[in-house]
């Protein structure tokens, strides 16, 4: 069943967005892109905060274009969360009852209740200002939740937090997503926040989806560089002819999988072995290439090649050391196929 | 910052100081204080002091309530000629208050575009009424009110009426319960000047209001007349008027005129 059925088209100056979004009740869908891909824009939209040029909104059933934000059954919590300065949070919480028609009593005690549930009863007459990063999050979800919206929208949740307070903050986050009936919709370029608190994540890349899938799907078979990147695999799209894909420059690699037409294949850079000749006999996928880049990550180094095709190759420390990797260094890179996956490009 | 003033700082700054001080020394000097008490008390001084803060008030008010709506407008909405507008709400700033008493007449008067209908409708005659005098220093004073709104209103972030619309509040809703006690100390710095402009108008009242005890004489009037009769009583009244400004002063104290 759909609860949210939306295909956004909006523009702003030159940039132009046109997506298509679709959701269960319950579901939390994750909108992942770069720095300007539009997904601001879309939630923007969804809220009636910015006007759509075309398609359409329908929530349940009923069409949302042309109603007025303030008569959207949506609840928003802001990057910045936006918590009004002069309100205590308590006020900040019953704003939206107050709105609704609700006495001001009952909108203490509802708003009260809210702040119950987020741990922070105690802190129901301190001003924004004076509340940590993480607390502020939370009355800014409280605010938003306490309208009881069918379609919350979340727009970087976790930006402002530092690491520790974004590690418990995405914990306390997850549970009240889980529990919110109606869809949840998630904008983030974090992809790790995707995975944790989405069932679904749908990738904008210059305002269009790319990709969406579950996050294993996504993390298995990326379709663009941006979600190769995201999710550390090298990504190479060409033609495939049975077990081999030719990418355009005539570089050919071998995979244990069948494809045919348009394809890409992926494998990740500790897949990738470095030798400093051409190695001799098993791995059928050998090609000369250059280094570029050497930088740490994690436990282990991860080396940028040109050459045929640009290459990240993670090897270790050791391994390092014996290669002599200076920049312009030519080395032998080697992976096998049965590390690789091949997949169609289409659909 | 440490370190020598220049010479050339110094000294201009020195003689801007003495200009400004000098002529209140004066009053101060040239006031009959023995005899004080006493002409503070004389009728004609009560009566102006009353319609002048009295009118003062009325004026603030009805700027307060055409004001800020008007700087909201034009803060907040883009609309065809929004720069003339602005412009147009700006001009009796730089207009000569004389001038602007004239044109109030043209309008208000027996014969003027709003003053023949407001006489046969309603029987209402606005010029030379303690109206007049309202409607005046209005007209001057409004404008410093704006503007310090229309400031406050660019400050304060436009997003939290987004927040509050999210919420479910009418645009309505939010400017009273977000939008106003956001800008509240920029209304009331506003508020302030604009009673302190009011309170010292002259030449659009006279023009317009003209000069009746009791009726139209406000205090700056009152000075300027006794200037001629009463040498002594203008350096009263004068001396009241500044009491006034400078309690004006301290009432706005460090909160809003400072410097960061």
């Amino acid at each position: 069943m759909t609860l949210l059925d939306a295909h956004l088209v909006a523009s702003a100056g030159t940039f132009r967005l046109d997506v298509a979004l679709n959701a269960a009740p319950g579901e939390v869908v994750a909108l992942l892109g770069p720095n300007g891909a539009g997904k601001t824009t879309a939630l923007r939209a969804l809220a009636g905060l910015h006007p759509l040029a075309g398609g359409h909104i329908r929530l349940d059933g009923t069409p949302l274009d042309t109603v007025p934000p303030h008569r959207r059954p949506v609840g928003v919590v802001f990057q910045d969360y936006l918590l009004f300065p002069h309100l205590s949070a308590l006020d900040n919480v019953a704003f939206g009852p107050r709105c609704h028609g609700v006495g001001r009593a009952e909108a203490r005690r509802h708003a009260t209740g809210w702040l119950d549930r987020m741990g922070l009863a105690d802190q129901a007459r301190a001003r924004p200002r004076q509340l940590s990063g993480g607390q502020a999050q939370r009355v800014a979800l409280a605010r938003a939740l306490a309208v009881e919206p069918v379609l919350l929208l979340l727009d970087e949740p976790l930006a402002a937090l530092d690491a520790r307070t974004r590690l418990d903050t995405r914990a306390h986050l997850r549970r009240h997503l889980a529990e919110h009936p109606g869809v949840t919709i998630l904008v983030t370029h974090d992809p790790v926040d995707a995975m944790i608190l989405a069932d679904r994540i749908v990738i904008i890349e210059h305002g269009r989806v790319v990709q969406s899938g579950d996050a294993a799907t996504v993390t298995r078979q990326p379709r663009t560089d941006y979600v190769a990147r995201l999710v550390g695999l090298n990504l190479y799209r060409g033609h495939g002819t049975g077990h081999v894909v030719t990418v355009p420059g005539g570089w050919a690699l071998t995979t244990t999988d069948l494809v045919h037409g348009e394809a890409f294949v992926a494998f990740p850079p500790a897949a990738v072995a470095l030798h400093p000749e051409r190695p001799a006999g098993s791995p059928r996928n050998t090609w000369p290439a250059t280094v570029d880049g050497v930088e740490r990550h994690g436990d282990h180094i991860r080396v940028h090649l040109t050459g045929p095709v640009d290459t990240a190759a993670d090897i270790t420390p050791a391994a390092a050391a014996d290669l002599d990797l200076a920049l312009g260094r030519h080395l032998w890179a080697a992976v096998k196929a049965a590390e690789t996956r091949a997949y169609p490009a289409a659909g | 910052m440490t370190g020598r003033t220049p010479l050339a700082l110094a000294v201009p700054a020195a003689v801007g100081l003495a200009f400004l001080v000098l002529p209140l020394v004066g009053l101060l000097a040239r006031t009959p204080w023995s005899d004080l008490p006493a002409r503070l008390a004389a009728p004609g001084v009560v009566e102006a002091l009353r319609l002048s803060l009295g009118t003062a008030t009325a004026a603030t008010v009805v700027s307060v309530v055409l004001g800020v709506p008007l700087a909201w407008l034009l803060a907040r909405r883009a609309f065809p000629g929004r720069r003339l507008v602005r412009a147009l709400v700006t001009l009796p700033l730089v207009l000569p208050p004389v001038v602007g008493g004239v044109a109030l007449l043209l309008v208000f008067g027996r014969r003027g575009l709003l003053g023949g209908w407001l006489e046969s409708a309603f029987g209402i005659t606005v010029p030379f009424t303690t109206t007049a005098v309202v409607l005046a220093e209005t007209f001057v004073a409004m404008p410093f009110l704006v503007i310090s709104v229309e400031g406050a209103l660019r400050a304060a972030n436009a997003r939290y009426e987004e927040a509050a619309a999210t919420l479910g509040a009418t645009p309505w809703m939010a400017f009273r319960r977000v939008t106003l006690p956001l800008v509240a100390p920029g209304v009331a710095a506003g508020a302030v000047l604009c009673w302190a402009r009011a309170l010292g108008e002259f030449g659009a009242t006279i023009t317009f209001a003209g000069n009746f005890p009791g009726r139209t004489q406000t205090m700056p009037l009152a000075v300027y007349l006794a200037l001629e009769s009463d040498p002594a009583a203008a350096i009263v009244l004068s001396l009241l008027l500044l009491a006034v400004s400078v309690a004006i002063l301290a009432g706005l104290r460090e909160r809003w005129m400072s410097t960061p």
